[in-house]
């Protein structure tokens, strides 16, 4: 009777607003509108690769590269829009995305042909992808006066009193939605993750379906990545350091299972969301921003200590089957 | 029973030690250290020379104490990411003991202390709690770097007394660095712990199946709790001479180190999967990396470039066996 | 409408099918019948693609067919219920039934609503008592097999293979699925049933096929042919198949378990065990008898209950525990619990006699060959070094392996958890030669085995177990296939189900 006790996502968005009706008992402010707003905005890149990062972690891998892949794809088109002024921001983001995912590709070939475990694969691209940046740029900046304005804009501009940033990640959240329950694909990645033996079956190509997971996380975090080099205006080698296993953590804290198949687009959002309001929520109420990263931290184990003992395996039950039975 | 004498002779050994040792991973490593070492003393002038080369193993020693006891905790079928961050925390916690008036003998001691805690810290969530290293550890490489900086902000530790900066600067003779000695004795005795003893068989087996290793009667969880002490204690004692080489620490200490270990330990050949692995080729392995940062140093190509080869070799020595059988493959049909 | 034609699969060290037929007809039911390990679970997945077959022809309608992919058999029409469900515990109902296959929208997309109301008609069709929306996950394991029956019908299947369909069916639901294949007849579907119990083959199917050792024994019309026939047919060896004869003497008691019991798996387990003896343990798949015999092994503990071993109450809480004790277990999963794959052979006899071969904790190679050879030898293994990886070998030369690795240690009790699954003849009768030599010297024997002649052959007593209990204590001179059966599958003298 399973029923009983509330989902995942259920749980997590009560701990969000819990945290949100204590920030506001001292500081009204944080909950007014316009500043959550604005907390969403900040979070937008984190939930926008967290939603890649968790139909990758569904099947069984882990994407270690996302964050050096936004920085590069970043690089990229930063270098670009100097060199091209005049394109058009569309062309740019295409290529943001081509550029992310074939990125992400390589992976998924070395995942899916050459059965290399994935942290290992993206341990490598991860370095090798950071590499590269500074090959191309030199290891110089790319300042937000060399930037084109209407580069740097784009995500700024004002739609329905929302920025493009914050639009994107609620593109993105509606069409991941689409995707995991409607299509083919997206029952795929929960069948991969699931139970492989049994997708085989059923006559799904597991190593198929984590290449194109891979494609899929890629290609946000090239879309992520002109995002962010345009919101902050300035591109470098090691824009979003670290940035991976923030992406990992709000799956976790999400209740996306590491050993794959468990998992929801809420949970990876709400998981983003919570790391999103820890973050902006610190300084206001007078917490050293160093806080942070201890508390995101202690985030991941309460959450997959919670996720596995609200998950551990029942296994055969014998008697009370065979009571049933009478 | 049959009679003994009758019964079929089954040979211990088919292969010659030689023929084995002739076609392993170790043999086609050193190879290739081989090779690096003498395209860089053809490429540089500076790089026959036993002071640089003695500095050149800062590249690695510390990297490879800790990858010594990650290589049998990958064996095992477990990982630790969460090393650097016990380095950082491990170094602040000297820090902080130094604030206090601790001499050089209590910050060695507090640094393998707060090393071994962390590593009962993750044992006690992986053996204990069952969950999954890899998330645990995760988990542990904010926290763990992240009490750092509660502590120390942006600020810095300094002013380690100088009997301590003998860890990481001092010399036994010559050019031979107090690490160095550290490394040559640490390598010793995690080779002979996974290849001489009943607990390294217990590691072999529990990588190669945990199920069936309990079920032989191995404590697998007790086992692994162990490994994780271990490389907790590497993690404190490559505290110690990282924190006394560079004389300060800082929360940021060690960043990224952890990849890089995993690095040299799948660079080794140790099956990233758990179930093989050997130390002799973790040691090649440190020597590698060490030879490809110097010699690049040499060349003066900057360190993140440095790290596109290692990606790349990381990739490369697991994917161009695989391309092989399957170019192999190929050919018979 | 289908028929398989001198079906040929080997797998490295074993031939599971030699040269088989298999012959399937519109609106009839067929039987595959035969013993763990005459080759139903392989015909069932080259059936259904999963593997492709050495030698040999599949015709559908006369039309030779292959199958390089499950795809492809189910585009030939073929569905399965397999024995274990294929299903997927975080999709809901209808999505696991049209996983592949569900209905699309104009735009591509899956098209929920059509979705769920054909799940939903498919579920009112078998009489399913739970919505398309439930999750799998909160399932029983009968209403998981209703769903992958609904699976198969949404293909609008032309055969449909039922893989021991009731097995963890209670009566009334083994009662609506016999309706349920009924239907199916009338809609001229072929089945293929395969299932143990006779009971029911003789209640719904058409026509049986036999299957021994891989082999092809024969078929026919079920009205042709009796129960007695059909058993001497599947189990027909075991007239012939000669166990060693007992000649040792049972001494004083080694093992005295009382009130063993577990919170789900088992309940009220007593018995003792001689020296010397060996007890056979019966039981229909899911009887609890592997789950009590790893409880006493250590590997999961049981909520109440007392082990005395000599006379001296022992608590075991692992198998370390266990193995010091003198009780030792060979697991029926020889792959995943038994062998360690990866390690040599000799690695693999030495690693719970470690404390013996080493010194302080220090390996000592040649110890350590010295007692492999010792056991590989006094167990006739067979293997091109004592250095080769155990996965290289043969089922029955890994149980070898297994056996000696236990035997090594010197136990008192070693447990024998269907011994002889899936291993070729002549490795059995070794295996039995054995346990009968063992006892003799004084070991005492607990053979869990769902093979009733061998149960009979090897057992100076049985216990029957059924739902997680002992259903009958049976000495030698009471053992007889029917009793056996009898007691295993809770029939009482005038055949009804208790």
């Amino acid at each position: 009777m399973t029923r009983f006790i509330p989902a995942r996502e259920t749980i997590l968005g009560g701990a969000i607003l819990v945290l949100l009706l204590l920030i506001s008992s001292r500081f009204a402010g944080f909950v007014a509108p316009s500043n959550l707003a604005n907390v969403f905005n900040d979070t937008a890149p984190l939930i926008i690769l967290a939603l890649g990062q968790m139909v990758v972690i569904l099947t069984r891998c882990i994407d270690l590269s996302v964050a050096a892949n936004l920085a590069l794809t970043g690089m990229a088109v930063a270098m670009i829009n100097v060199a091209m002024p005049g394109l058009p921001i569309p062309v740019i983001i295409a290529i943001a995305v081509l550029l992310g995912a074939v990125m992400g590709a390589i992976n998924g070939v070395l995942v899916w042909k050459l059965a290399i475990p994935p942290i290992v694969v993206t341990l490598g691209t991860m370095t090798i992808f950071r590499g590269i940046i500074f090959l191309i740029s030199d290891g110089k900046w790319v300042n937000s006066h060399e930037m084109s304005p209407a580069f740097t804009d784009f995500p700024r501009i004002v739609l329905l009193g929302l920025p493009v940033l914050s639009w994107a990640a609620i593109i993105t959240i509606i069409l991941f939605g689409i995707m995991m329950a409607r299509t083919q694909f997206g029952r795929s990645i929960f069948a991969v993750g699931g139970n492989p033996h049994a997708a085989v079956y059923t006559g799904i190509d597991v190593g198929k379906t984590q290449f194109w997971a891979f494609v899929v996380s890629g290609a946000l975090a090239g879309l992520t990545g002109y995002l962010w080099v345009s919101r902050f205006a300035v591109a470098y080698v090691d824009i979003a350091g670290g940035f991976e296993l923030e992406v990992v953590a709000a799956c976790v804290i999400g209740g996306i299972s590491i050993a794959g198949g468990i998992g929801s687009v809420g949970g990876a959002v709400l998981g983003a969301i919570f790391l999103g309001v820890v973050k902006n929520a610190l300084p206001v109420v007078n917490i050293s921003p160093f806080w942070q990263l201890a508390i995101s931290g202690s985030a991941i184990l309460i959450a997959v200590a919670f996720n596995a003992r609200a998950g551990r395996n029942k296994g055969r039950i014998i008697l009370k089957e065979a009571e049933a039975t009478q | 029973m049959t009679d003994a004498t009758q019964t079929r002779h089954v040979p211990d050994r088919l292969n010659s030690r030689a023929a084995r040792i002739f076609k392993s991973w170790e043999a086609l490593l050193l190879a290739v250290a081989i090779a690096i070492f003498v395209i860089n003393s053809f490429a540089s002038p500076y790089f026959l020379s036993a002071w640089n080369l003695s500095d050149a193993t800062f590249n690695f020693t510390e990297k490879a104490m800790i990858a010594f006891a990650m290589a049998l905790l990958i064996i095992s079928g477990e990982i630790d990411l969460s090393v650097a961050s016990i380095i950082a925390l491990a170094s602040t916690a000297m820090g902080l003991a130094l604030q206090y008036g601790a001499g050089t003998s209590e910050l060695v001691i507090i640094g393998l202390t707060v090393g071994v805690l962390c590593g009962a810290f993750n044992g006690f969530f992986v053996t204990v709690l069952g969950l999954p290293s890899i998330v645990v550890t995760i988990g542990t490489m904010s926290l763990f770097r992240g009490i750092s900086f509660i502590i120390l902000g942006d600020d810095a530790f300094r002013g380690y007394p100088a009997s301590f900066s003998w860890f990481g600067q001092g010399y036994i003779y010559w050019v031979f660095t107090v690490e160095m000695l550290l490394f040559v004795i640490i390598a010793i005795i995690y080779g002979v712990l996974l290849h001489k003893t009943n607990f390294g068989r217990a590691v072999y087996a529990i990588g190669n199946n945990p199920t069936g290793a309990l079920f032989s009667g191995i404590r697998v969880q007790r086992v692994k709790f162990i490994l994780f002490l271990l490389t907790g204690l590497m993690s404190g004692i490559a505290a110690v001479c990282l924190t006394s080489r560079l004389g300060s620490t800082r929360p940021s200490i060690a960043t990224g180190m952890e990849l890089e270990v995993v690095t040299m330990v799948v660079l080794g050949g140790v099956n990233i999967l758990g179930g093989s692995g050997t130390i002799p080729g973790v040691v090649i392995a440190a020597f590698v990396m060490g030879l490809v940062t110097f010699g690049l140093g040499l060349l003066n190509v900057p360190g993140i470039v440095m790290s596109i080869f290692i990606g790349l070799l990381l990739i490369g020595v697991i994917a161009l066996p695989r391309l092989w059988a399957m170019a192999a493959a190929r050919r018979k049909t | 409408m289908v028929s398989m034609d001198m079906i040929t699969k080997t797998f490295p060290g074993v031939k599971a099918l030699d040269e088989v037929k298999l012959d399937l007809y519109p609106g009839q039911v067929t039987a595959l019948v035969g013993e763990n390990g005459a080759g139903k679970s392989t015909t069932v997945k080259i059936l259904t693609g999963i593997y492709q077959p050495n030698g040999g022809t599949i015709r559908i309608d006369d039309a030779p067919v292959s199958f390089a992919s499950p795809n492809d058999a189910a585009k030939a029409g073929i569905t399965a219920i397999h024995q274990e469900t294929v299903l997927f515990d975080e999709l809901s109902v209808a999505e696991n039934i049209y996983i592949g296959h569900a209905p699309r929208t104009r735009f591509g997309l899956i098209d929920t609503a059509e979705m769920h109301r054909s799940a939903a008609k498919l579920l009112t069709d078998i009489g399913a008592p739970f919505s398309s929306h439930t999750q799998l996950r909160d399932l029983g394991i009968a209403n998981k097999h209703l769903v992958a029956i609904a699976r198969a019908l949404s293909v609008d299947a032309r055969v449909v293979i039922m893989d021991e369909p009731t097995a963890a069916l209670s009566h009334k639901e083994i009662e609506e699925l016999y309706e349920l294949v009924e239907t199916l007849k009338s809609q001229g579907k072929a089945i293929l049933f395969i299932s143990h119990k006779f009971d029911e083959i003789f209640r719904i199917a058409d026509r049986y096929t036999v299957f021994r050792d891989g082999a092809f024994v024969g078929d026919g019309r079920i009205n042709d042919i009796s129960e007695g026939d059909l058993v001497t047919m599947m189990v027909g060896r075991s007239v012939d198949q000669i166990f060693p004869q007992s000649t040792h003497d049972v001494g004083d008691e080694v093992l005295k378990i009382v009130g063993y019991e577990h919170p789900t798996e088992f309940a009220d387990i007593n018995f003792t065990l001689k020296k010397g003896e060996i007890l056979g343990f019966y039981g229909l798949v899911g009887a609890g008898r592997s789950e009590f015999m790893q409880a006493l092994f250590g590997i999961t503990k049981p909520s109440k209950g007392v082990c005395q071993v000599n006379g001296d109450i022992k608590v075991i809480r692992s198998p370390a525990d266990a193995v010091s004790n003198g009780i030792v277990y060979v697991p029926e999963d020889r792959g995943k619990q038994g062998a360690i794959i990866g390690l040599p052979i000799f690695q693999n006899i030495t690693l719970p006699s470690l404390g013996k071969t080493s010194r302080s904790g220090f390996l000592k190679l040649a110890e350590e060959f010295k007692l492999a050879r010792e056991y590989s030898q006094r167990l006739d293994l067979r293997a091109a070094s004592l250095d080769q990886d155990v996965g290289n070998l043969s089922g029955g030369n890994q149980q070898k392996v297994v056996i000696a690795k236990w035997l090594a240690t010197q136990p008192q009790v070693i447990i024998l958890d269907e011994p002889t699954k899936g291993i070729d003849i002549g490795s059995k009768a070794a295996v039995h030669e054995f346990m009968s030599e063992l006892a003799a010297q004084g070991l005492s024997v607990i053979m869990v085995s769902s093979e009733i002649p061998e149960i009979i052959g090897m057992s100076d007593r049985v216990i029957v177990m059924r739902d997680g209990r002992i259903a009958a204590e049976l000495t030698k001179d009471e053992l007889s296939p029917e009793t056996l059966v009898r007691h295993a599958a809770g029939i009482t003298s005038d055949g009804a189900a208790a």
